[in-house]
């Protein structure tokens, strides 16, 4: 059976069904992470004191992982900006074109796919560092959210990482029988994984700065 | 098309430079000494600020179709509303006071 309006827009919609089927999604998320900062929000502003949470979390640790991340996101749009323009006439006996577009594609998803480990690496170190410091998410109703917000956002990341090396390995297959699909479903991949950096942006003033 | 998307591989810098620069001010301006009330409002509006600029260039929610905007306009009036709802339940500890003593005189 055939995935309808994978390539083509629905007409009644304006958009392909991976496109809304990601957004609709990102949609429920917001409320997922939603429900975490309320929480957050509410503990706090509800406790009779709140720790300085710059003497407990590593602020350079995490700004280095925020740039890491917003790098992530960069590379990611490239890897769609690779193959994207190349679509619609890829595999038309434009051989040289398509392989190379093929090339900076796999370059750029990869790039993400470091960067993605870079993070999960130094979010590992953070987190040991806790734990040395007999800092555990029942320690405090700071840490619990901490480890909570920033444990919900890395298992985010590494999903996204698991698409993301399908898409450098048998994925990219697609890219030789359906072009344009292939570059559609690079384009939705991307928006979820802007969509983790966007949760990032915001975790990292709400657990490091505050 | 080759000119097009150098542009718009160049948009894209630019947006990655913004990023940089916006996460080092708000990483500078933690650093001084604001209120807990200014602190939280320039860090969000910076993070705002941050988000929009990936939503709209990198998930290329500049130019989307409305079926997109729409649902996520709703999403985000939710959320709004769920922050704003558990504020609200502890508005006497955020605004001291003057929220209580507003309670109290009925009482009085």
């Amino acid at each position: 059976m055939e995935i309808p309006y994978t390539t083509a827009a629905r007409p009644d919609t304006g958009l392909t069904n991976p496109k809304l089927g990601i957004w609709l999604f990102l949609a429920s998320e917001v409320m997922l992470f939603g429900s975490l900062f309320s929480s957050y929000a509410l503990l706090r502003a509800g406790a009779p004191t709140w720790p300085d949470q710059s003497s407990i979390v590593n602020v350079p640790l995490a700004t280095f992982n925020t740039v890491v991340l917003i790098a992530s996101s960069v590379t990611m749009v490239m890897a769609w900006a690779s193959v994207a323009p190349h679509a619609a006439t890829a595999w038309h006996g434009n051989d040289a074109i398509t392989t190379a577009a093929l090339r900076r594609f796999r370059l750029y998803m990869g790039l993400t796919l470091l960067c993605g480990a870079v993070f999960l690496v130094v979010k590992g170190i953070e987190y040991g560092d806790k734990f040395s410091h007999h800092r555990y998410p029942w320690t405090s109703n700071f840490l619990g959210l901490y480890f909570t917000m920033t444990g919900l956002h890395a298992i985010h990341v590494i999903a996204g990482m698991i698409v993301n090396a399908f898409f450098i390995g048998p994925g990219t297959r697609m890219w030789r029988s359906d072009p344009q699909r292939f570059a559609n479903r690079i384009e939705v991949t991307g928006i979820y994984w802007h969509f983790v950096d966007v949760v990032w942006i915001f975790l990292f003033p709400v657990l490091y700065l505050l | 098309m080759t000119r097009d998307i150098a542009a718009q591989v160049r948009g894209y810098l630019m947006v990655f430079g913004a990023l940089l620069v916006l996460t080092m001010v708000t990483v500078g301006v933690s650093y001084l000494d604001l209120s807990e009330a200014e602190t939280v409002v320039v860090a969000l509006t910076i993070a705002t600020v941050k988000a929009s600029l990936v939503a709209l260039f990198f998930m290329h929610l500049k130019g989307e179709r409305p079926m997109v905007k729409w649902p996520l306009a709703l999403t985000a009036f939710l959320f709004v509303g769920l922050l704003v709802s558990v504020l609200y339940s502890e508005a006497d500890h955020l605004f001291g006071a003057r929220f209580q003593d507003s309670f109290q005189s009925i009482g009085d």
